[in-house]
């Protein structure tokens, strides 16, 4: 495997992921044609874009191959050209996940919700988020990344302030202004990056990902401070202890549909960022840095479980236990083991489930008792069985219980960051027995008991709503049991990607870390069993 | 015939996933009998098995079904291990199990979630099976963690009462104190082995580090401790008596509490090469707990609670067996355990049953007269539990002892002690259950038995109060009037239907007789099941005896000697009378030595101002510095608008005084240049 992903030639006719970044910006411009006076059609619209996205991306998954590195589906149009400037989109093992569960959420998040008021606005600012996430993941073009990156903002930024509740306008500013402050350093670091790219060539410049990985032109320094510029943007977005404070506002205020994109989608902007523009451009700062974010990211885990527990709001509750959970996703990553970013990626599509399922049922919660408060909720098993059943499930799923989905990621990051970081790992590890205190906790104050007189009118899941939960569970069962489809085509991205961060490291004599056991290559050669030197890959 | 073994936890998953669909639709007593039928079907698989891996060489089998978790050098399967170990406990865990399964069926008639029960129990058993016949670590861990589940659901079951929902919820948290040695302990054989397949590092376990091995050995041991109920992390099982009683009697005495035991077994390789202390403190640990909690076991009053420290003092003995290094004896002593306190547990439920959901000793009382079977069956569990020969337990657990003195004669004294207040306290149960006079028509409780939680209750309602505050799951099992049981003077007592009293039958046989699977006699070979056992052990450095046949005899001998002292002295005290009964059920032994209350109330004192500290922390601080900068540029910009005034004078004067500077610095850079 080369140190640098080449684009592959082979690709269908068709320009698939173009398609899939544009139809919900189609969507948006429909909605906005047809008058407000018909809310059914706007709805109509914006489900029927949503569902072609899910279709085209699911397609995208049946014919992606498996065992191929590098990007697919590749296609690149020139946007300025004297600036090297494309709209340049391609997938591969680690983007493929995200892309469809992006797909698949959004139109769960419409089946699940419907606005207030102002039908139309709603529905294309939610059309043109998901736009916006699809480019961030496909990008392969520093400015269109950046482009989509900020996409994002406005949509969720308008739906927060005009459809949320209560301190939405609070919670809407600090999202927006939090975030683009951190965008500004990224920026600065991708004009720099641009500018530099083509040092060596008369002083044009690209903003081509792969070119500007492959001119490799920043020197060490230059790079680990372009780095902190990429990282804060990611820090913000993720969120990384300290920088978190921003969710739990925008989740209690924002509506469910919005929390729901938000939780299951918006945040792996962050680590996929980390991901790709992190590792993949700075190698040497990655692992520069790595013991400082991973300091970050078990404190996170387990400083933001604590304040869980402590919240008396149900959705701030779970959007501390997002920060948790996105904690054991940045140290998988920044393990840098092939098993640790498995598990971050795994980490990031199973909290996408998990957490997109327990907001779609606080979306129910709320619309059958317009409150998130634990303390008026109580014996809510007794009334609605299905509803508490669905919440079990979940629950667990979220808790790390094996079997279920949030187990695999978690683990595998976990195990990762073991072998290169032990005492790292070992502490987060302790984070799986406060996440338990505090879904338990709390499921049985809401939950357990007799109802209350509020309570007791509490009418259980409608069929519809079954049908809407039916997806998620069943993939929360499914990638419990049976990860290995998703694994393996996951798995030749971050081999390059690794190999790629050994290549760029090979002068400090950097080796993936590994056990001192044998691997299974050298098991299977029949090999006597001593500490190998070679990493596996 | 052994390739059925898939079938043999597929059944109950079946069951589970049928009931699950529409066990509503069956209903009472239909959903019942699905869930017997496949718990039965399981077992009845297993016998097949068994026969079919008589013929395996070397009596294993092996399989791998399809891979789970592919990642990098990473890779797990869904792989089973059926080997004489498994094997065994395969047998018993559904040969119980279908017991309890049958028993449920009457003992839940007419609860208003009667299929749900099923549901959990048989997914629970499922679970249960993935535990032992999994071929490597992290699907032992799977089983693990799903009985863990259903143990919550099953705690839990009766959720509206608050006492129940808190102990589901803190035997879940507690086993999560464990589970993180469990998954610590699989990271280090991952990274000192490269694989967690049990037949692929068991027999590299001799050419590894011994550091290695023995981090290995203490995580897997912490995971070990908090399912099996050990000290320090035993208290959530007597919580757990909240739920249904044949959950207390297959959930946390036959089955799920014994996994930390097998754990410990199935690695005992690990165990052989890891530094000698390791061992030793699996033994101490062990006999401590079977002491300490047979002490607390002596002044309980809930029936349910006397067996449940009963419970943790025997898996005590099992770790002392595991600890010695004779780890057939602790299968041994599991699987008689398995019967004779899973027919206890069952035989408590039919006197809980026959007096309408009372609880309370304190209320029973000459129980034989209306209750024959129960009460007939308890006593021999008694009898197998004390050691008395020729029953079950005396042949187990003097087989873990008679390993205890060659280890150590101080864990031999230790074990010998807790063996006596085991005699004498179930004995104590027995009296005050089946015998003396009828207690249920008097309501009140005399004032002699009344503890500290009842002190606390008579302390007045504002101290009370705060102390509830404090602590807001604080256990008052101690309860002067317990609430469940309005049993009235025109009541009377009732045997329960067959279905409860055939499983108490077939119990009670097995808990008679299951000693002479293993006879530890030095005559002839009848230790058959150290023998089908020994492949499992052999990379373990099993003990031997160096004992002559009369000093084994002796030490029998002592043994039953103790038992029937125990019995004997339970007899003087609780049907004759001739002591003090007060004096002999001291209140730091009712509240179980004060431990559980301190720790609730650590937790919910300290520790939960601790974590709402953080919260406070995270709001005002790391919240106010983001806000604080908001403010801040708020507050600049306010001021720095101030220089926009719309004078122009002001302007002029700024457009001149910058023409200075600039010419100022025009000049000195000619004049230098």
């Amino acid at each position: 495997m080369s140190a640098v992903v080449l684009a592959s030639e082979s690709t269908v006719s068709f320009p698939l992921l173009p398609a899939i970044v544009l139809m919900p910006v189609v969507g948006a411009f429909v909605i906005a044609l047809i008058p407000r006076s018909r809310p059914d059609l706007v709805r109509l619209t914006a489900i029927v874009s949503a569902i072609g996205t899910a279709a085209l991306a699911i397609y995208m998954l049946c014919i992606f191959e498996p065992d191929n590195a590098s990007f697919q589906f590749v296609s690149q149009a020139t946007w300025i050209q004297s600036l090297d400037i494309k709209f340049y989109l391609g997938v591969d093992g680690i983007s493929l996940f995200l892309v469809v569960l992006t797909a698949v959420l959004f139109p769960l998040a419409l089946f699940a919700a419907k606005p207030t008021h102002d039908d139309k606005g709603y529905y294309a600012w939610i059309t043109l988020l998901e736009a916006g996430c699809m480019g961030v993941f496909l990008a392969l073009d520093l400015f269109l990344f950046f482009i989509m990156f900020e996409l994002t903002i406005v949509p969720l930024y308008m739906l927060i302030g005009q459809w949320g509740h209560g301190r939405r306008v609070y919670a809407a500013n600090k999202f927006f202004l939090y975030t683009l402050l951190g965008s500004v350093f990224m920026l600065i670091a991708i004009v720099v990056l641009a500018v530099n790219a083509h040092a060596g060539d008369a002083g044009s410049i690209s903003f081509d990902l792969q070119k500007v990985v492959a001119s490799q032109a920043v020197d060490k320094g230059l790079a680990r401070w372009l780095f902190l510029g990429f990282a804060v943007a990611f820090a913000v977005k993720t969120p990384l202890f300290p920088f978190h404070t921003w969710l739990p506002d925008a989740h209690t205020e924002a509506p469910t549909a919005g929390s729901i994109d938000l939780a299951a989608v918006v945040l792996k902007l962050g680590t996929y960022g980390f991901l790709r523009y992190g590792l993949y451009l700075f190698p040497e700062a990655s692992i520069y840095f790595a013991p400082f974010i991973l300091t970050l990211g078990v404190i996170g885990i387990i400083y933001a479980a604590v304040v869980a527990a402590m919240q008396k709001n149900l959705k701030r509750l779970v959007a501390y236990s997002s920060v948790s959970h996105m904690g054991f996703a940045v140290i998988g990553l920044f393990s840098l083991t092939t098993i640790g970013i498995e598990g971050s990626v795994m980490v990031m599509i199973n909290h996408g489930i998990a957490t997109g399922a327990l907001f779609i049922l606080l979306g129910y919660l709320y619309k059958r008792r317009h409150t998130y408060e634990i303390a008026e909720l109580s014996g809510l098993q007794k009334v609605a069985p299905w509803f508490a059943g669905a919440f079990t499930l979940v629950m667990l799923a979220s808790i790390g219980l094996p079997g279920l989905n949030g187990f695999v990621g978690e683990f595998l990051s976990l195990l990762g960051t073991f072998i290169a970081y032990r005492w790292w790992a070992i502490v987060a590890a302790t984070g799986v027995i406060i996440a338990a205190l505090y879904l338990l906790w709390a499921y049985q104050r809401v939950f357990h008991g007799e109802p209350s007189e509020d309570n007791k009118r509490f009418p259980d899941l409608s069929t519809a709503e079954r049908l809407v939960l039916v997806p998620l569970i069943a993939l929360i069962v499914f990638l419990g049991v049976y990860p290995k489809p998703v694994l393996d085509r996951i798995e030749p991205s971050v081999k390059a990607l690794v190999a790629h961060v050994e290549e760029a490291n090979k002068d400090q004599g950097w080796h993936e870390p590994h056990g001192e056991g044998p691997t299974p290559e050298s098991r299977n050669a029949e090999q006597p069993a001593s500490p190998s030197t070679e990493a596996p890959r | 015939m052994v390739s059925l073994v898939w079938l043999i936890p597929a059944l109950p998953l079946v069951g589970f996933l049928v009931l699950l669909c529409c066990g509503k639709r069956l209903g009472d007593p239909w959903a019942g009998w699905l869930a017997t039928l496949m718990c039965g079907g399981a077992f009845v698989t297993a016998l097949v098995v068994f026969a079919g891996l008589l013929n395996q060489p070397e009596h294993t089998y092996e399989h791998t079904y399809f891979t789970w978790i592919p990642a990098g050098a990473f890779h797990v399967d869904m792989n089973v291990l059926l080997d004489p170990m498994s094997m065994a406990m395969v047998l018993f865990i559904t040969g119980v199990g279908s017991m309890i399964h049958l028993y449920s069926v009457g003992y839940m008639h007419g609860d208003a979630k009667y299929e749900k029960f099923f549901v959990y129990l048989n997914l629970f058993i499922a679970a249960m099976l993935v535990l032992v016949l999994g071929g490597n670590l992290l699907l032992t861990f799977l089983g693990w963690e799903g009985v863990g589940a259903c143990s919550y659901f099953l705690i839990s079951f009766w959720f509206e009462k608050p006492a129940n929902a808190s102990a589901g919820k803190k035997a879940f948290i507690t086993n999560r104190v464990g589970d993180w040695g469990f998954m610590v302990g699989m990271f280090f054989v991952f990274f000192t082995f490269g694989t967690l397949n049990y037949a692929e590092f068991l027999p590299e376990a001799h050419s590894a580090a011994q550091t290695a091995l023995t981090i290995i050995a203490v995580m897997l041991f912490i995971g070990a401790i908090g399912k099996s109920a050990q000290i320090p992390l035993y208290l959530w099982l007597p919580d757990a008596m909240a739920g249904p009683t044949p959950v207390s009697a297959m959930v946390h005495a036959a089955t799920m509490v014994t996994a930390g035991v097998y754990l410990m077994c199935r690695i005992n390789p690990v165990l052989a090469f890891s530094a000698s202390w390791v061992p030793t403190t699996i033994a101490w640990v062990g006999v401590i707990t079977a002491l300490v909690a047979a002490t607390m076991a002596t002044a309980q009053m809930d029936i349910k609670k006397a067996l449940a420290y009963s419970t943790v003092s025997q898996l005590g003995y099992m770790f002392l067996a595991v600890g010695v290094g004779a780890y057939w004896a602790a299968i041994f002593h599991m699987i008689t355990h398995a019967f004779f306190k899973a027919l206890m547990f069952l035989g408590s439920g039919s006197v809980i049953h026959g007096m309408d959901e009372e609880q309370d000793m304190r209320r029973m009382g000459n129980l034989k007269k209306y209750m024959p079977i129960t009460s007939a069956t308890f006593i021999v569990g008694w009898l197998a539990i004390a050691g008395v020969p020729p029953f079950s337990g005396f042949f187990s657990k003097d087989e873990i002892l008679t390993y205890a003195l060659a280890n150590n004669p101080a864990l031999y004294v230790v074990g010998l002690v807790a063996a006596f207040l085991t005699a004498y306290y179930m004995g104590r149960v027995v009296y005050r259950t089946f015998y003396g006079e009828e207690k249920w028509p008097v309501v009140p409780v005399p004032e002699h038995d009344q503890t500290l939680a009842q002190a606390l209750a008579g302390a007045g309602d504002d101290e009370r109060a705060a102390a509830l505050a404090l602590v807001p799951d604080l256990d008052l099992s101690f309860d002067p009037e317990p609430t469940h049981g309005h049993f009235g003077a025109e009541h009377h007592p009732h045997e329960s239907p067959w279905t409860m009293t055939v499983p108490l039958i077939v119990l009670a046989f097995f808990a008679a007789v299951a000693g002479f699977i293993n006879l530890p006699l030095p005559v002839g070979q009848l230790q058959f099941l150290e023998h089908w056992l020994e492949p499992v052990f052999a990379g373990g450095h099993p003990a031997e005896l160096t004992y002559s046949s009369s000093e084994i005899l002796g030490l029998l001998a002592l043994g039953a000697l103790v038992a029937i002292a125990g019995c004997g002295l339970s007899y003087l005290v609780w049907h004759r009378s001739r002591s003090n009964q007060r004096s002999l059920q001291p209140a730091f032994f009712g509240n179980a030595w004060y431990y559980d209350i301190m720790v609730t109330r650590f937790m919910g004192g300290p520790g939960r101002a601790a974590f709402a500290a953080q919260a406070w922390f995270d709001r005002t601080v790391i919240d106010g510095i983001v806000n604080g900068v908001g403010v801040a540029t708020v507050e600049a910009a306010a001021w720095s608008r101030r220089s926009q005034s719309g004078y122009v004078r002001r302007y002029a004067l700024g457009i001149a005084l910058g023409s200075v500077v600039l010419l100022g610095f025009l000049v000195t850079k000619v004049v230098s240049g």
